[in-house]
């Protein structure tokens, strides 16, 4: 069995660990770095619950050994927020009920925000495609579409779809 | 569940990944983008003693064109493949091939040679290599080999891989002129593999007759199918949509699909059937886009 030392910031901020290599992201990020927005669901890359922005792009952290974050970057849903400030999608999501027992929702935002900055103004298909591997047992997926078109803003034209 | 603990190597050189392979023999799995070695790691299928991570081998992120091929690299990510970055431009099957893949985070961080290696049989791109006529490189201890899609895939997740041999690149034919692509997909649900799936490539003479049509299959047997028998009576036929309905229905599709628990085989038959006529009819149009 091989442990190392790495070190990656997670939330701008410099984290430095000793890790078994075969922990996976998530495990590192809930259990030694206490980011529980993190969430365990299926643990095979299928839920969307366990979502992270690595260097910026949505990965799923059950599927990511710890040795692959050393000297990258990590964001979890905590990373959006500026204080005590809520991110606007996240007020997007209050505003619209587009959380009800809330354990898709980091993963679900975190998605969205990596859609958004690669498609500003993303039509009603976008959203429904970039999201399509984040699970929601709740809302019915509608106000969660509702509530990313709504914190997009308005721009280009939607599809209506 | 974590996985079983294991040795975690991760070299920097090619050469020292497959001397380090040889050397650990069947006890070792190379990692890619790990989405399909981590759940079976996390699941326990799988128990390696070691695990050799291909994540520093730059020389495996390489995309060329040379003449008249176009040269991805083992470690290029279904992502790029989906957005088409720099000359994967030029291979617009792999393009639409990759943007059915899982979800956003599986084309984020999985490979094409990961796919191609692990070779499950519902999968896109190994499908999709077979009706591109790749060539599937790779180099081991003893030396490099180039080996043609068609004898690569040697059964259910089995390949012509040998224990100590890495995949480093696929080599693709460039589309010739009047050349249209598609692919055709049945799934039950977003990011669920196929059900089945058909590829084609549809190339069109100055006349507008087919000069020449490659279609394959994923999830109609343990490997991708090529239907040569469909492929070789489209050929001088003008390919409206009615005619190959009517090549593909009097044709036997050279198919052995398996009855399991997401479909029976007469149903991937009936689909096999359809979606092949979809296919090729979507690409012959593409074809006639590029005009005369
Ligand atoms: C939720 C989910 C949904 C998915 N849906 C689909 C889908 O719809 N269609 C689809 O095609 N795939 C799907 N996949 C699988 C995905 O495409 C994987 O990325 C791919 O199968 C493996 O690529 P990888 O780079 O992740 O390889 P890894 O998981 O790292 O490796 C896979 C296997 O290949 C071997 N290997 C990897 N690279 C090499 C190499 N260069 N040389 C030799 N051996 C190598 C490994 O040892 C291992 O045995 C899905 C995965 C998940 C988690
Ligand atoms: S827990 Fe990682 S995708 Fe479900
Ligand atoms: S709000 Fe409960 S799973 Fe989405």
């Amino acid at each position: 069995m091989t442990e190392l030392a790495i070190a990656f910031t997670l939330n701008g901020e410099r984290r430095a660990l000793r890790v078994p290599a075969h922990r996976t992201l998530l495990h590192v990020l809930r259990d030694d770095c206490g980011a529980v927005e993190v969430k365990e669901g299926c643990g095979e890359g299928v839920c969307g619950t366990c979502t992270v922005l690595l260097d910026g792009e949505p990965v799923s952290s059950c599927l990511v050994l710890a040795p692959r974050v050393a000297g990258r970057d990590v964001v979890t849903l905590r990373g959006l927020c500026e204080g005590d400030a809520l991110h606007p999608l996240q007020e997007a999501f209050v505003a619209h009920g587009a959380a009800q027992c809330g354990f898709c929702t980091p993963g679900m935002i975190l998605t969205a925000y990596a859609l958004l900055r690669e498609r500003p103004h993303p039509t009603r298909a976008d959203v429904r495609r970039a999201i399509a591997g984040n699970l929601c047992r709740c809302t019915g997926y509608t106000k969660i579409v509702d509530a990313i078109l709504a914190a997009a803003g308005p721009g280009e034209p939607r599809d209506g779809a | 569940m974590p996985a079983v603990p294991f040795d975690y190597h991760a070299p920097a050189t090619l050469a020292e990944a497959v001397s380090l392979l040889g050397s650990l023999g069947e006890d070792a799995k190379p990692l890619a983008g790990g989405q399909s070695l981590l759940p079976l790691l996390t699941l326990r299928l799988v128990r390696p003693r070691a695990v050799v991570d291909l994540h520093r081998l730059d020389e495996l992120r390489a995309v060329r064109r040379d003449g008249g091929t176009l040269e991805v690299g083992a470690l290029v990510r279904h992502r790029a493949l989906e957005r088409g970055e720099g000359p994967l431009v030029l291979c617009p099957l792999l393009q639409e091939a990759a943007a059915l893949i899982g979800n956003v985070r599986v084309r984020a961080l999985g490979t094409i040679g990961g796919s191609l290696a692990h070779a499950d049989p519902a999968a896109e791109l190994p499908a999709a290599v077979r009706a591109l006529d790749g060539t599937i490189l790779v180099q081991g201890a003893a030396g490099a080999r180039a080996i043609p899609a068609e004898e690569f895939f040697a059964g259910l997740l089995t390949t012509a891989l040998r224990p100590d041999e890495l995949l480093t690149a696929v080599r693709l034919p460039l589309p010739g002129p009047r050349t249209g692509h598609a692919v055709e997909e049945f799934s039950r649900r977003a990011g669920d593999f196929a059900i089945v799936a058909a590829f084609a490539v549809v190339q069109l003479d100055a006349a507008g007759r087919v000069a020449a049509a490659r279609v394959a299959l994923a999830g109609c047997g343990p490997t991708p199918r090529r239907l040569d028998a469909v492929e070789r009576a489209l050929v001088g036929l003008a390919p409206s949509e009615e005619e190959i309905r009517r090549v593909v229905a009097h044709r036997p599709l050279e198919i052995e699909p398996d009855s399991d628990v997401h479909a029976s085989a007469a149903y991937r038959r009936h689909l096999a059937g359809v979606l092949t006529v979809r296919a090729l009819a979507r690409a012959a149009a593409g074809a006639r886009a590029f005009g005369p």
